[in-house]
């Protein structure tokens, strides 16, 4: 039976939640859906904890779905990377979900919860799923699982312009999908394969060695071909649109501020994440570097768009009074550090931008969290309403205090630890206007972080915040676990750190870890 | 270009159209319900060109012809040697190998034990995958026929929810036209 298991355990870690789901819109009662879907997220948790254990003790990970060997069937590719990856989905996910009862009952009509389960329960699904396969149709199908399932949740939202503003993100996210889609076809057309690996080196030698035709070697293509040029393009900008990449966000802030706080906690903690992470994939993985950054300026392109997204996001997160919102637009700025760090492709730089993608999740989350226990309490996410509800919320607002120092990058938190990275590998880079300007950007943080704090403390007491009292004790302690690993992860690197850095050698083509 | 190059990649020409038409809608249009529609032709101008991709000239249809079949089933009450029909391919393959040295000629089976063997031993170097020539019929590739499956339902799924929101947001608002719903919002 063990074994069995831990045969099956890559496809397992997705399956579970997978069936789980339809079984909560069967299950049709509300607790009984609860039940499920808590038992549910621990179980694949526990999994995703095991399927890491198995990584780091035999390698690299193939299983073969149907026992179909690659490039004919669907290969699920584990390695330390995505493994941990999907335990910090998995995780983030049964906590959030463990956070979710008093604010759900708040933001969600009863009667559509188990609705809500079901739903959850399959965005997690999707987002694993993106982590843990090797075929690159497969990354579309999962991708659009996950996103079809936002779009749904972040329609839950309590007010009118809740649908709206899934709508918005529907339209944008199904071009952005689309676009993934041509990009798989054309590869496709080119190599004959579905398998990221085995697309990866047949382009490889396409590059390098040239095709047999008839029998005859043919001359190397240095350059790539055309096709490859706009598949290359097709996918960078469908997933650009899925990051919320500074001029291709606009769906973003809408969708994080009318979702049910629930929601947004375990959106933004996840879903660009990966998009990130599959963006990384297709990049290093099947296009390999020297194509991306050295033949193309992909470099050039993506740090100069991060730099403009991370200062116009920041400069319009200062002017939010919507504490949601303000935080959806420090999240688009985020994901320009990210990026600022994937394309310097080279080892710190690339360690950099992996780092930065676990401690922001953790960050933002945690962040979230505590502006759903303010909703709860105040019923109100904006900062008028906000004021002095230090005094009588303190847990909470120490929650806030802490995450946004590590969002500012203070040390011993661990938004620290990626800054620090990231300036490193600009350094190496001579690249000393970015680092200046990371540095300018990091003082706009201060900025629309501190303001909160300030109104939390320092200000008069406003009607609804003399009247609130300190969330429930299941939000406080969850919020409490995740803001506290953003200073565990401050302080204790090894995991974090040390794992992206491994993970950033095999991407570059060093060893093994 | 030449025309015969202009016109020889017509179906390209088609998907190219399409897309640009659906994209064009999606961006221009400010009724909800046009940028759906919109979005459908879209995503109908990708399956257009994951089916051109698997077209293979003079290919067709990848299953396996009714004047084989019924050969096949033929053969199957003619000799007891050989084995019944509905077996896997690689059943099929070993009484291939049987028929074989007594100089019956079964398509059917052959044609599996081809399959097998190019599943086995041709892993690689072949520049089009999926391109089988057996007994003289030449097969289009299934495979991005297959995947266009996938992509279809995906398709639908999202105008059902993309639709199911507009029901909801023309209850909320009394109005679909996104112009109207972005002043009702920029009033409040």
């Amino acid at each position: 039976m063990i074994e069995y298991l831990d045969f099956h355990l890559p496809v397992l870690t997705i399956v579970v939640p997978l069936i789980a789901a339809p079984l909560c819109v069967l299950l049709g009662a509300r607790t009984m859906a609860k039940l499920l879907s808590w038992v549910v997220c621990w179980i694949t948790f526990g999994l995703s904890v095991w399927l890491v254990a198995k990584v780091s003790a035999v390698g690299k990970i193939s299983y073969y779905l149907g026992g179909w060997e690659p490039p004919y069937g669907i290969e699920y590719a584990i390695d330390p990377l995505n493994a941990f990856l999907m335990t910090f989905i998995s995780g983030m996910g049964a906590i959030v979900l463990m956070y979710s009862g008093p604010s759900l009952s708040d933001e969600v009509p009863q009667s559509k919860h188990y609705m809500f389960y079901a739903l959850y329960l399959l965005c997690m699904t999707g987002l694993l799923g993106m982590c843990a396969t090797g075929d690159l149709f497969n990354v579309f199908v999962f991708l659009e699982i996950s996103s079809l399932s936002t779009y749904a949740l972040i329609s839950l939202g309590k007010t009118r312009r809740a649908p709206l503003a899934a709508f918005q993100y529907l339209i944008m996210g199904t071009i952005g999908a689309t676009f993934l889609l041509i990009g798989i076809g054309l590869l496709y057309q080119m190599t004959g394969t579905l398998n990221m690996a085995d697309i990866g080196v047949q382009l490889e030698s396409y590059r390098t060695a040239g095709v047999v035709v008839d029998g005859v070697q043919g001359p190397p293509h240095w350059e790539g071909s055309r096709t490859m040029l706009v598949a290359f393009a097709f996918l960078t900008v469908g997933l650009c649109i899925k990051m919320a990449v500074f001029p291709l966000h606009t769906w973003l802030p809408n969708s994080y501020t009318y979702a049910p706080s629930v929601v947004t906690c375990f959106v933004a903690a996840t879903a660009t994440k990966v998009s990130v992470y599959a963006f990384i994939r297709i990049v290093f993985g099947i296009f390999t570097p020297t194509f991306a950054f050295e033949l193309l300026p992909l470099d050039t392109a993506l740090w100069s768009f991060s730099l403009v997204g991370i200062f116009v996001a920041s400069i319009a997160a200062i002017y939010q009074t919507n504490i949601k919102r303000r935080l959806a637009y420090s999240s688009i700025a985020q994901i320009g550090y990210m990026l600022l760090g994937i394309s310097m492709a080279n080892q710190h730089g690339l360690t950099a931008g992996i780092v930065h993608m676990f401690n922001h999740a953790l960050i933002k989350g945690g962040l979230f969290m505590a502006v759903g226990c303010f909703a709860l309490r105040l019923g109100s996410v904006h900062l008028d309403d906000w004021r002095g509800a230090g005094k009588t919320m303190p847990w909470t607002s120490l929650a806030w205090a802490t995450g946004g120092l590590g969002l500012i990058g203070v040390p011993v938190t661990c938004g620290f630890i990626s800054k620090w990275l990231l300036l490193t590998a600009a350094m190496e880079n001579e690249l000393y206007p970015v680092a200046a300007l990371m540095l300018v950007s990091s003082l706009l943080a201060v900025i629309y972080i501190w303001q909160v704090v300030e109104v939390l403390y320092f200000s008069p007491p406003s009607e609804k915040a003399k009247k609130a009292t300190e969330a429930p004790l299941i939000m406080l302690v969850t919020t409490w676990v995740v803001v506290g690993a953003t200073v565990v992860f401050g302080v204790w690197t090894t995991w974090s750190a040390g794992l992206a850095g491994d993970a950033a050698r095999v991407l570059l083509g060093g060893g093994t870890p | 270009m030449s025309s015969d190059q202009f016109f020889g990649l017509y179906n390209y020409w088609i998907v190219v159209f399409l897309m640009m038409t659906g994209f064009y809608i999606v961006i221009a249009r400010k009724n909800m319900i046009k940028t759906v529609i919109g979005l459908n032709i879209f995503q109908v101008s990708v399956v257009l060109l994951y089916i051109t991709m698997g077209k293979v000239t003079g290919g067709t249809a990848p299953v396996i012809p009714p004047a084989l079949a019924g050969q096949h089933d033929a053969h199957d009450q003619h000799d007891t040697h050989a084995a019944p029909s509905g077996h896997t391919p690689a059943a099929n393959a070993t009484a291939a190998n049987e028929t074989v040295d007594h100089g019956h000629a079964d398509h059917v089976t052959e044609l599996a034990h081809e399959l097998a063997h190019e599943l086995t031993h041709d892993a690689t170097g072949d520049a089009i995958h999926g391109v089988t020539e057996t007994a003289g019929v030449i097969y289009t590739n299934p495979l991005p026929s297959v995947l266009m499956l996938t992509a279809i339902v995906v398709g639908i799924a999202t105008t059902a929810v993309a639709l199911s929101l507009i029901v909801r947001i023309s209850e909320d608002y009394g109005t679909i036209e996104e112009d109207e719903i972005l002043q009702m919002d920029r009033r409040q």
